[in-house]
């Protein structure tokens, strides 16, 4: 069975030692995902697998063979405009170099899924009830799995909290 | 990443018949094992994909709870009967790595994740008894701010990196084991093994051997009334200087049961048994948790790099028993 990515079919690669960012950058010229650390420790490879955030550097390729691949550049509209992420991410300066944006942008947008759904983080303060709803601590907290070095966090958490207020609004 | 085939196995039965192959490993999530891969710190004739087993959370019969092997690390942490009965787990979960690893990581893969020590992964530059039987230990001369106080040896000092698991051996976890010729079960305590002269062989998991799920007893109001509180370097997304996970039931001022595990102090999650009886039937005071703490702690070995660890694995037992206590204390 082939990999969807962005809703595309395609072949596994013949060398199960191919990783799921390598398939992406080297073979399917899809770019958008960074590679930052390949050892699981910065979050710029961050894609959504069958809808969960997950490390495109430590997945295998083959470990996605039927399961659907949405990356950075499977996130515009159908008339190709930003994401509403993407658009709050410019309007908050929520990037410097731009390298970890992508990872970012795609950990956000599942973010605020596990949110939705009463997922509790680690700030969560009670178990049972959930969290508190987005508060900036829990934006801060699920968010730790992606590193900016330019220090663009309070634009990035800024940003974040705009898209989820267009959510609930 | 030297080569190796892939299967991914479509039942137990055929991962049981593959991974008796050779050099063959069993996958789980890979956040560990593809970066060992990759550093060539391990290899691998086959990767026997278990990851994709349907992985189920269900009561037992007994009001335990039973978590099948592939059940990601993140489903586990939600799940409603682990936030409400057994909270220090999902506590300890959701202190270790980060949202996406969580998301990939499994139950099963977690217990055998292997150290994070510096000298362990630098396979090109460093010295290490469990990379390589013999050749020396960098660590113990070395940076050792991460590593062990407790049940080290002469030959490594190395700490097993699992959140999940302190919080799992204070709650009496068991772990189910499949092989070809049967199955077992194998108290999670009983998994790890102390490096003695032998820190290559770090589990009692025969080769082959399938972890196939866990089953925590059912709760005691120790269970219930439970924390994990991890100190780390950063305040979150790093592994544990010290963590604490601990479980308290306070009656009539005494305590009746006390749970208390330790990590980031040992090569295998710690279960504080000297501290836990010392408190039984003591005043549920500071006095007391102090002295419990300082008799788990009265063994301790530490490093040049690491003696703060017996200090604060001493607070941070007690303010987690504090914490526990409440109005009692």
């Amino acid at each position: 069975m082939p990999i969807s990515i962005n809703g595309a079919d395609h072949p596994l690669p013949d060398d199960p030692r191919v990783s799921l960012l390598d398939l992406l950058r080297e073979r399917e010229g899809l770019t958008g995902t960074k590679l930052g650390c390949n050892q699981g420790a910065c979050g710029a490879c961050t894609v959504l697998l069958d809808g969960e955030r997950v490390l495109s550097c430590l997945t295998l390729a083959v470990q996605a063979e039927g399961r659907k691949v949405v990356t950075v550049e499977g996130l515009a509209g159908h008339d190709g405009g930003l994401h509403p992420l993407q658009q709050a991410f410019i309007d908050h300066d929520g990037f410097q170099c731009g390298y970890c944006t992508p990872g970012q942008i795609c950990s956000a947008i599942a973010m605020a899924q596990e949110l939705g759904r009463g997922d509790p983080s680690h700030v969560t303060a009670d178990l049972s009830h959930g969290p508190d709803g987005p508060t900036r601590a829990e934006i801060r907290e699920r968010m730790s799995g992606n590193l900016c070095r330019c220090g663009a966090h309070n634009g990035i958490v800024e940003a974040i909290e705009e898209m989820l207020a267009g959510e609930a609004a | 990443m030297t080569p190796f085939s892939y299967r991914n196995a479509s039942d137990r039965a055929e991962a049981l018949a593959l991974g008796a192959a050779g050099d063959a490993r069993f996958l789980g999530g890979g956040t560990n094992l593809v970066d060992l891969l990759r550093q060539n710190v391990e290899s691998a004739s086959e990767l026997v994909d278990v990851s994709r087993f349907p992985g189920s959370i269900r009561e037992t019969d007994t009001g335990g709870l039973r978590v099948d092997a592939s059940v990601k690390n993140s489903a586990l942490a939600a799940h409603p009967l682990v936030r409400s009965r057994y909270p220090m787990l999902s506590r300890a979960l959701l202190a270790g790595a980060s949202a996406q690893i969580r998301n990939m990581a499994t139950v099963g893969g977690n217990i055998l994740q292997r150290t994070r020590c510096v000298y362990f992964y630098d396979a090109d530059g460093a010295q290490c008894n469990k990379r390589r039987p013999g050749s020396g230990c960098d660590a113990i001369g070395g940076f050792n701010r991460y590593h062990a106080i407790l049940g080290a040896s002469e030959d490594c000092v190395a700490t097993h990196p699992s959140d999940m698991c302190v919080a799992l051996v204070a709650l009496d976890a068991v772990v189910h084991l499949a092989a070809p010729d049967g199955e077992r079960t194998v108290p999670l305590a009983d998994i790890h093994r102390l490096p003695g002269t032998q820190p290559e062989i770090e589990t009692v998991l025969r080769p082959g051997e399938l972890i196939t799920a866990i089953e925590l007893p059912s709760a005691t109001a120790a269970a219930t009334n439970s924390e994990y509180r991890k100190v780390r370097d950063r305040s979150s997304y790093a592994f544990a200087l010290i963590s604490v996970a601990g479980g308290l039931d306070v009656v009539d001022g005494a305590v009746a049961e006390a749970r208390i595990a330790l990590g980031g102090v040992a090569a295998k999650p710690w279960r504080a048994k000297r501290a836990e009886a010392a408190l039984r039937g003591l005043p549920a005071t500071h006095a007391s948790f102090q002295a419990a703490a300082e008799e788990e702690l009265a063994a301790a070995q530490p490093l040049e790099g690491n003696a703060f660890k017996v200090g604060l694995a001493q607070r941070t037992i007690v303010a987690v028993l504090q914490s526990l206590a409440g109005d009692h204390a």
